[in-house]
């Protein structure tokens, strides 16, 4: 009998070993993390749930769909420029023209391209829907043509490294290598007070926790089925009288939205957009995140994202050169030695405390409440994608 | 006289020079269970192939229940109302037994319930499962399902989608001879019930039990058609399966 159980009056419907977990997740977001962290650090926090965002994007369709979205930089850069456009008309006040485009002295007036975003109304919905649609446009193309494995990757790749080529080359519209940055305020909240800054951080999290269930349902219901199976056996899926072009589109896009998403939280979190952000490096990294979090577990990806940004910034603050070597390090354990990424390891560990004698309350804690330790050895699969 | 349900019409499968079905024609009505055998390399498989556009016909004509079928893309195929199982039994390994059998059940909904979450199992998905006795080892993953489970398990999932055709290649390989009688029978119940069923086989034991009629192809040709007593008699037949020592198995089960 677990712990959990003794707490509740008998005849109370068991909690699911997820829901446990979940609350304590969020629990540990929302109350323990903004009472024990500095504004400096929750602020760091809130940039990596942003990250967190894109990760479980990518755990949708790398970890589940197999496919490798070496460009996820594209679709947070367009999200992050959207938002960081917006941000800046407003910033500049009634008929002012944003500080950025005032350096070249070729406008006078907002740019065409400009123009729409001076409504949140177009901005918002746009940081996330021009990333769906290019997702979509483009994956449309690379699926139905059966280009696959490390061919999309390296197009997936291109396209983000396009994008920073387009946004350097056009620096007197979008600020170049500088990027967007100096903002002052976000709907009402001022990006520099500490105590907006929390509100943002609260935000972020309420954004990364409905992702997470959303996705997790996707992942979870028949079409994840679908999708996995589509990773697994593409050709076969065909036989079943499904289209897996279709089937990997759609994660495709809804982990475009997200990485779209993600940007626009960024910008007014961090302060800043530019290329040096969503190029081929960053994007690489996005997917070092999923792979060293795990990327066949949506948690695991989200975690990832968290786990490798916090790291990178404490040895940072240390070594400012040595992160560069770990990551690689740490990149090259994961392949060789843990496929499944933290979370591979956290099921080996679960498996061995599983075939320990019981001794209490290590194994309470290892077993997650309701789940006899006994089948942890042998996870269900619905619960892994998990 | 039933109605045709498949007919195909001067197929020409070629790679490159080499004529992997020349000039084929084959009709099948509605109901029918139709035997294909013939010797290693004479094209068997590519006929499925070719009918399921896993290769694709250089020329001739595949008319499903009037519609044509080349030039279609394999999932358009199937969901004109035909299904079909590999040589090679092809499960999805990471997924359960259950779930498997699950999306090839769903391969019809629409893309929105598709999005939802599977709410208990439904009749057709548990009598599929019971159909190939796999009910108890629904909740294990396909992965760790026996070579023979697994070709049960693709016999369920393409029998959930009640295919108006269906083609099974070599169902029977590498079973017992009980289950080869269950699947046998599966076979005729299957057409009982108004499927056309198409089975390319190598054991004559189990043809002779289970033909309705027997086609024997000899490199990419028909050679005949008939009941298995006439394919039996034929003269051709025996020469077919004698000259090729690699067949010396298939020759001495086809003349038994």
């Amino acid at each position: 009998m677990s712990t959990m159980a003794k707490l509740l009056p008998t005849g109370t419907p068991r909690p699911s070993a997820f829901l446990v977990r979940f609350v304590i997740m969020a629990a540990t977001l929302l109350l323990v993390a903004p009472w024990l962290l500095s504004d400096f650090r929750l602020s760091l926090l809130a940039k990596f749930l942003c990250f967190a965002i894109i990760a479980v994007g990518i755990g949708l369709a790398y970890g589940q769909g197999g496919m490798l979205v070496l460009g996820q930089g594209l679709f947070f850069g367009i999200g992050g420029y959207a938002m960081g456009m917006h941000l800046k008309i407003v910033d500049a006040g009634e008929g002012q023209l944003p500080d950025i485009l005032t350096y070249s002295g070729k406008y006078d007036s907002l740019p065409a391209l400009w123009k729409p975003f001076s409504s949140a109304w177009f901005a918002i919905p746009m940081a996330i829907l021009l990333p769906m649609a290019i997702a979509a446009l483009l994956g449309a193309a690379i699926f139905r043509q059966r280009i696959r494995g490390p061919y999309f990757a390296i197009l997936s790749q291109a396209l983000a490294a396009a994008f920073v080529v387009v946004l350097v080359g056009n620096n007197a519209l979008t600020g170049g290598t500088n990027g967007l940055t100096n903002f002052q305020s976000f709907f009402g909240l001022s990006v520099t007070s500490p105590s907006d800054q929390r509100t943002l951080y609260f935000i972020v999290v309420v954004v990364l926790l409905i992702v997470f269930l959303l996705t997790r349902e996707l992942v979870l219901g028949r079409y994840g089925r679908v999708l996995i199976a589509t990773r697994d056996d593409e050709d076969r899926v065909r036989f079943l009288g499904y289209d897996p072009a279709r089937v990997k589109l759609f994660a495709y896009v809804m982990a475009a939205g997200m990485a779209g998403l993600a940007g626009a939280l960024f910008v007014p979190v961090v302060g800043i957009i530019s290329p040096a952000l969503l190029g081929i490096v960053p994007s690489i990294e996005m997917v070092i995140w999923v792979a060293l979090g795990g990327r066949t577990v949506l948690a695991w990806a989200a975690a990832g994202a968290v786990i490798v940004n916090w790291a990178k910034t404490s040895v940072s603050e240390q070594f400012p050169s040595g992160w560069l070597y770990l990551q690689g390090l740490l990149f090259v354990v994961v392949i060789l030695y843990l496929p499944k990424g933290i979370a591979g390891a956290v099921e080996h560990i679960r498996a061995y405390i599983g075939r320990l004698p019981p001794t209490g309350g290590l194994r309470i804690l290892m077993s997650s409440g309701d789940r006899p330790p006994k089948q942890a050895a042998k996870p269900n699969p619905t619960e892994e994608a998990a | 006289m039933s109605s045709v349900m498949l007919e195909v019409r001067n197929l020409v499968v070629a790679f490159g020079a080499f004529h992997a079905i020349d000039d084929l024609d084959l009709t099948l009505h509605e109901h029918e269970v139709r035997f294909v055998i013939g010797p290693n390399g004479a094209g068997k498989t590519t006929l499925i192939d070719s009918i399921t556009n896993l290769v694709r016909p250089t020329s001739g004509s595949i008319r499903f229940a009037g519609e044509e079928l080349i030039g279609k893309s394999e999932h358009a195929i199937v969901r004109t109302g035909i299904g079909r199982t590999f040589q090679k039994p092809s499960v999805f390994d990471e997924l359960t037994v259950l779930e498997n059998v699950d999306i090839a059940a769903s391969f019809r909904l629409r893309f929105r319930s598709l999005l939802k979450r599977r709410r208990g199992i439904s009749d057709e998905v548990a009598e599929s499962l019971d159909s190939v006795n796999l009910t108890a080892q629904r909740d294990e993953p396909a992965g760790s399902l026996s070579h023979g489970q697994k070709q049960w398990l693709e016999v369920a999932m393409v029998l959930v989608q009640r295919p108006r055709l269906l083609l099974l290649d070599e169902p029977v390989a590498g079973m017992t001879e009980k289950e080869r009688l269950h699947t046998g029978e599966l076979i005729t119940q299957i057409a009982q019930q108004g499927t056309t069923v198409l089975v390319i086989e190598h054991d004559m034991d189990f043809v002779r039990r289970f033909a309705h009629k027997v086609t024997v192809m000899h490199e990419g040709k028909i050679l005949t058609e008939g009941t298995v007593a006439d394919v039996q008699q034929d003269e051709t037949v025996r020469e077919v399966y004698l000259g090729r020592p690699r067949d010396a198995r298939g020759a001495a089960e086809a003349l038994a």
